[in-house]
């Protein structure tokens, strides 16, 4: 027998999964950011030290959309919103 | 998986205006507090021109390090921003290190993350209205054109909630995947024959080293580089609200 509250935790435990797809986005981008510092490293070692440092602050920015969807994921699963409207 | 999704446990209470809860991340605070100020007092006692003793050097290595990340991403005249950019940063390292002891993480709560940016907004308001008076802050929200007006107030309340999104969710993240890796690995050990019992004691030998290969990662790497990032955001944004005006 489904009762109300286990239909909607069931689905909030999927909400909680889908949201996390957001993680794909930052996780290509941040790749990229790397992958294109230490292109320009390798091409001008002497700078190494400003590349690294902006290249942080780019992927923390880069980072923001994955955490907003973790915290959505960590409402979703622990502090439930709908579980209050049944 | 007790622990996780539950905020900080309250210690006790304060009977005063009918009752303010003191929480676990309160008496951390001040625990770290307490003991930044005595290793800060060991430090700097007996300084001499030409360091000798190894304590000077590894004070002189901190300051120098941070007025060297100041002078480079904010320029020499914000020099005075030092001591807050340092504090910033040793209460976030140590704030998050703290899980190494078995302690809850401070910026676990969300509390306190928020706490800080709202003082970084603070300093961003302070200092564009200081730049371009009263009137300049407020035609800012209306440029290029005035229909911009709702996504730039949007923008600016979302720099702060950012800001303390980025850490709390680096932080308790961390905790939370360690947290289930650690009791996925419980299972599967008892999956494999792998669970012993001494003395009443349950012991998983899958739970012996992985979770501190794991823990280098969720909490020392994390902690550090979202302490250093909280700190260049708050340089870069103060630095760049004071340029805008001029």
């Amino acid at each position: 027998m489904l009762t109300e509250k286990a239909f909607v935790l069931g689905c909030s435990a999927i909400g909680a999964g889908l949201a996390m797809i957001a993680g794909i986005g930052p996780g290509i981008g941040e790749g990229y950011a790397v992958g294109k510092t230490i292109e320009s490293i390798a091409r001008q070692p002497e700078a190494k030290g400003d590349c690294t440092r902006t290249m942080f602050i780019g992927v923390a920015m880069a980072e923001s959309t994955g955490i907003y969807a973790f915290v959505v994921a960590l409402i979703l699963m622990f502090a439930n919103p709908f579980i209050g409207k049944l | 998986m007790d622990g996780i999704g539950q905020g900080p446990k309250v210690v006790f209470t304060l009977p005063i205006f009918g009752g303010i809860d003191i929480t676990e991340t309160i008496v951390i605070g001040w625990l770290i507090i307490v003991a930044v100020l005595l290793v800060c007092l060991y430090l700097t006692k007996g300084l001499s021109k030409k360091p000798t003793k190894k304590r000077q050097i590894v004070a002189e290595m901190f300051v120098g390090f941070v007025n060297n990340m100041v002078d480079t991403t904010m320029g020499k005249k914000w020099k005075r921003y030092a001591p807050y950019i340092a504090t910033l940063l040793v209460y976030a390292v140590l704030g998050a290190l703290v899980s190494l002891l078995g302690l809850r993480s401070m910026t676990a709560d969300f509390n306190v993350p928020l706490t800080w940016a709202l003082m970084t907004f603070i300093l961003i308001t302070y200092h564009k209205i200081r730049a371009g008076g009263v009137l300049g802050y407020a035609k800012g929200f209306a440029s290029p054109i005035p229909v911009m007006l709702p996504l730039n107030l949007l923008s600016e309340v979302a720099t702060p909630l950012s800001m303390a999104f980025r850490m709390f969710g680096n932080i308790s993240g961390g905790a939370v995947i360690t947290t289930l890796i650690y009791s996925a690995l419980a299972g599967l050990s008892k999956l494999i024959h792998l669970s012993f019992e001494i003395g009443g004691i349950g012991l998983n030998a899958g739970q012996l080293f992985i979770p501190a290969v794991l823990s280098v990662y969720f909490d020392l790497f994390s902690g550090c580089i979202q302490a250093y990032i909280f700190a260049t955001l708050t340089m870069v944004y103060v630095s760049s609200a004071a340029d805008e005006g001029e």
